[in-house]
């Protein structure tokens, strides 16, 4: 029996157990969008008020549940509003699928309305991207786009289908894919780097593990922990890394790179072994590389080829699925304590702690500040919530202080830096983990970059909690002007609506807190809640989040103020 | 600044749309002109070959190919020197057939330069010479005086002189 291509595409989703999709209409899509009436009991369809918004939505789904978010949109303008999120996902390995709507083939490169060169325009941000024009492609190229979004190292990838396609009748037979011979996902692992490598750890004096993603990503996080425990190595973490191990763990050393913790980054620079596990040694991690961990050895644990040896040359690269490589690197690892080591990780975070961390978490200021609402947030979740950050000081500060006990618990935009991403991401999130609390924090800037997906969430009724840190200021930008460029506050200051009548108008129960004295019971308030929540902090406006290490430094260079 | 040289890139893929583009945005990300492109079916059935030549360190090249074979239709890419590898490009000359009558020295030229005559009309003649850069361009600069009608040259063909294991590759995957 033959079906129509637009079908097709929703039999694929339904084989790849697809239940729930983000998208927009428009007349390239409309074939599909037909289609998806017919099967409104199996797709849930999420309609987002921006493109971009599916993007962040699918993102944060995929982050909360491990799946690959599924994003539609149409052709043109539908499919360029994708482009910042997508460039996301590559960046931050985000496994997504997104299916464009695209002019009718005869159509195609003749500037028809709502053309765009959508494959053109993504081909460096997608980990595989194909325009599809017949219908009988369309099986065997979504079960690929799944199979490459979602193997070795996750992406997103774009599929491109004209309308034509969507409308012409073909017969359907789906095969997962499960292998290309141009496309290794899974490459063997080296007998050898394994033996060098714990070799190298087994005979460290003062060994250092830093771990990134890849550790959620390969859903290692119990062989990770393993790895710590037996080998008794202080681990520190990437933002992407954070929550892959409890951030109480008694080897969580804290937080690396630009607005770090201290001792970690000055440590980068006193161990004799630094073992990457799952990172890519990012510039906000490193400083400058010329004077990054010189001193040590380097083992690199690394699923990608392309980033071994990419930024920081490394003595052992032990390539492979970290699922497969740490549990072989357990076996041969000795059982070994480093407390004298480990007290050193102890005494720099104490001079942090007494310099910058008690004024952020019990500030004697009048004005609340960041660091505060995610203590009463700590304690108000216990550890428990997934905290979606947008971009900018409240992300670092949120980062610095929120406390996880389980994995998949921090989402957040890092390679890309993306401020708009909180709101949506926090509404995918959600929906990809209903049992859990997700709380967005944003600041005032990013807030206004996606707000409209308010109606997302009027209309889905998504019980996420949303935490605005307003300091009427693009604050991290602020910040830099104020230490880098004399202060010359150049259109970083805003003037804000009154977000709280916004949230009204979408029918979310909101507060803004301008007092000490409310925020615990407020923070508790909007926990309890089973309803969507909107929450106004007013902070400090020109507080600044520190310790830092200014671009171009050495990570041993941190300043605390 | 690390020296830059010469690197013959070889890169087998699946023959698809738009992976000229993937394979060109690597390099236009790292802000790198390409200094010659061409691409081809391969030795192996259904398979292409790329060979682009550009001028990069060392340290930057090995990045590049990782990062070229990272692309999902790339099935493998390997890098070369000049001395690893022999290379040739073919050029065309068209020229005014009257001059090679009128200019007796223009005779001597083809003959010197071991160029061939692929056609010969009453307006027009063209000359065809493969081999090294230098070479086509040293052609290129004796007939210039006379008046070159068009002039064109090929991208860097190029074979390497170690054996490349794409079969193997193919293979193990
Ligand atoms: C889309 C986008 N545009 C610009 C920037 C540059 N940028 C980084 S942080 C920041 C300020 C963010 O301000 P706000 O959202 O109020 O957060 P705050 O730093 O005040 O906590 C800006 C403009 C960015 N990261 N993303
Ligand atoms: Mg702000």
């Amino acid at each position: 029996m033959k079906i129509s291509g637009s079908e097709a595409i929703i039999k694929c989703l339904l084989e790849e157990n697809v239940d729930l999709i983000y998208g927009y209409p428009g007349g390239a899509i409309m074939p599909f969008y037909d289609s998806l009436y017919n099967f409104q009991d199996k797709i849930n369809h999420v309609l987002v008020r921006h493109e971009q918004g599916a993007t962040h939505a699918a993102q944060g789904y995929s982050r909360s549940s491990g799946k690959v978010g599924v994003v539609i949109a149409t052709s043109g303008p539908g499919a360029t509003n994708l482009v910042t999120g997508i460039a996301d996902a590559q960046i931050d390995s985000t496994p997504m699928v997104c299916i464009t709507g695209q002019v009718a083939s005869n159509l195609l490169g003749s500037d028809a309305f709502q053309e765009t060169d959508i494959i053109g325009i993504t081909t460096p941000i997608t980990k595989w991207n194909y325009q599809i024009t017949k219908a009988s492609e369309i099986s065997t190229i979504l079960s690929k786009a799944f199979y490459i979004a979602r193997s070795g190292r996750p992406g997103p990838v774009l599929i491109d289908i004209t309308k034509d396609a969507q409308f012409e009748m073909t017969e359907f037979l789906y095969k997962k894919h499960k292998k290309l011979r141009s496309y290794n996902p899974k490459p063997e692992i080296s007998d050898n780097s394994i033996t060098d490598a714990c070799a190298l750890i087994n005979k460290a004096k003062k060994p250092f593990i830093l771990f990134g993603q890849g550790v959620i990503l390969a859903n290692a996080e119990e062989e990770f922990k393993k790895l710590i425990e037996k080998t008794g190595i202080p681990s520190a973490w990437t933002i992407l890394g954070l929550s892959a191990l409890a951030t109480d763990h008694p080897l969580n050393v804290g937080m690396l790179g630009m607005h770090g913790n201290y001792g970690p980054n000055v440590l980068t620079n006193e161990c004799d072994l630094l073992i990457a596990v799952g990172m890519r040694f990012d510039d906000r991690v490193t400083g400058n590389l010329n004077y990054y961990a010189k001193q040590a050895k380097i083992i690199h644990l690394e699923i990608d080829p392309a980033e071994i040896n990419k930024n920081v040359k490394v003595d052992v690269a032990v390539q492979g699925d970290l699922k497969n490589t740490l549990p072989k690197i357990i076996e041969k690892v000795e059982e070994k304590k480093y407390e004298k080591w480990l007290e050193k990780f102890r005494e720099l975070n104490q001079i942090e702690y007494d310099k910058v961390i008690k004024d952020d978490l019990f500030p004697k200021k009048e004005k609340i500040t960041m660091g505060e609402v995610i203590h009463q947030i700590n304690i108000a979740t216990k550890g428990n919530a997934i905290i979606v950050t947008d971009v900018g000081q409240h992300q670092m500060v949120a980062c610095r202080y929120a406390k996880f006990n389980e994995s998949k618990s921090n989402i957040t935009s890092g390679g890309l830096g993306t401020m708009g991403f909180a709101l949506p991401a926090a509404i995918g999130a959600k929906m990809g983990a209903p049992k859990r609390e997700v709380i967005a924090v944003i600041g005032d800037g990013g807030f206004q970059m996606t707000i409209q997906e308010l109606g997302t969430i009027l209309q889905t009724g998504v019980p996420v909690k949303i935490v605005v840190l307003n300091n009427d200021f693009l604050g991290m930008v602020r910040q830099w002007q104020q230490l880098f460029f004399d202060k010359r506050y150049s259109s970083t200051e805003m003037v804000n609506p009154d977000f709280v009548a916004i949230a009204n108008g979408y029918q979310i129960e909101s507060e803004r807190i301008s007092k000490r004295e409310d925020l615990k019971e407020n923070i508790q308030k909007m926990i309890d809640s089973p309803n969507p929540f909107f929450m106004e902090v007013v902070v400090g406006k020109e507080d600044n989040v520190f310790p830092m290490i200014p671009t171009g430094e050495s990570v041993s260079n941190m300043r605390l103020s | 600044m690390e020296k830059k040289e010469n690197y013959t890139v070889s890169i087998y893929t699946e023959n698809n749309i738009g992976l000229l583009n993937r394979i060109s945005a690597i390099f236009l990300k790292r802000h790198i002109n390409i200094d010659t492109i061409n691409s081809s079916p391969s030795e192996l059935d259904q398979i292409y070959r790329f060979v682009i030549v550009v001028k990069v360190s060392e340290k930057d090249i090995k990045k590049i190919i990782t990062q070229i074979e990272k692309q999902i239709e790339v099935i493998a890419a390997f890098f070369h020197t000049d001395q690893e590898t022999i290379f040739q490009e073919s050029a065309l000359y068209k020229v005014k057939s009257k001059s090679l009558f009128e200019e007796r020295h223009i005779q001597n030229i083809i003959k010197n330069s071991h160029a061939k005559i692929v056609t010969v009309s009453p307006e027009f003649f063209v000359i065809e010479k493969t081999g090294f850069r230098e070479e086509t361009e040293k052609l290129y600069k004796d007939l210039a005086p006379y008046g070159l009608l068009q002039f064109v040259r090929s991208g860097r063909i190029s074979v390497t002189k170690e054996p490349l294991n794409i079969t193997e590759i193919l293979n193990e995957k």
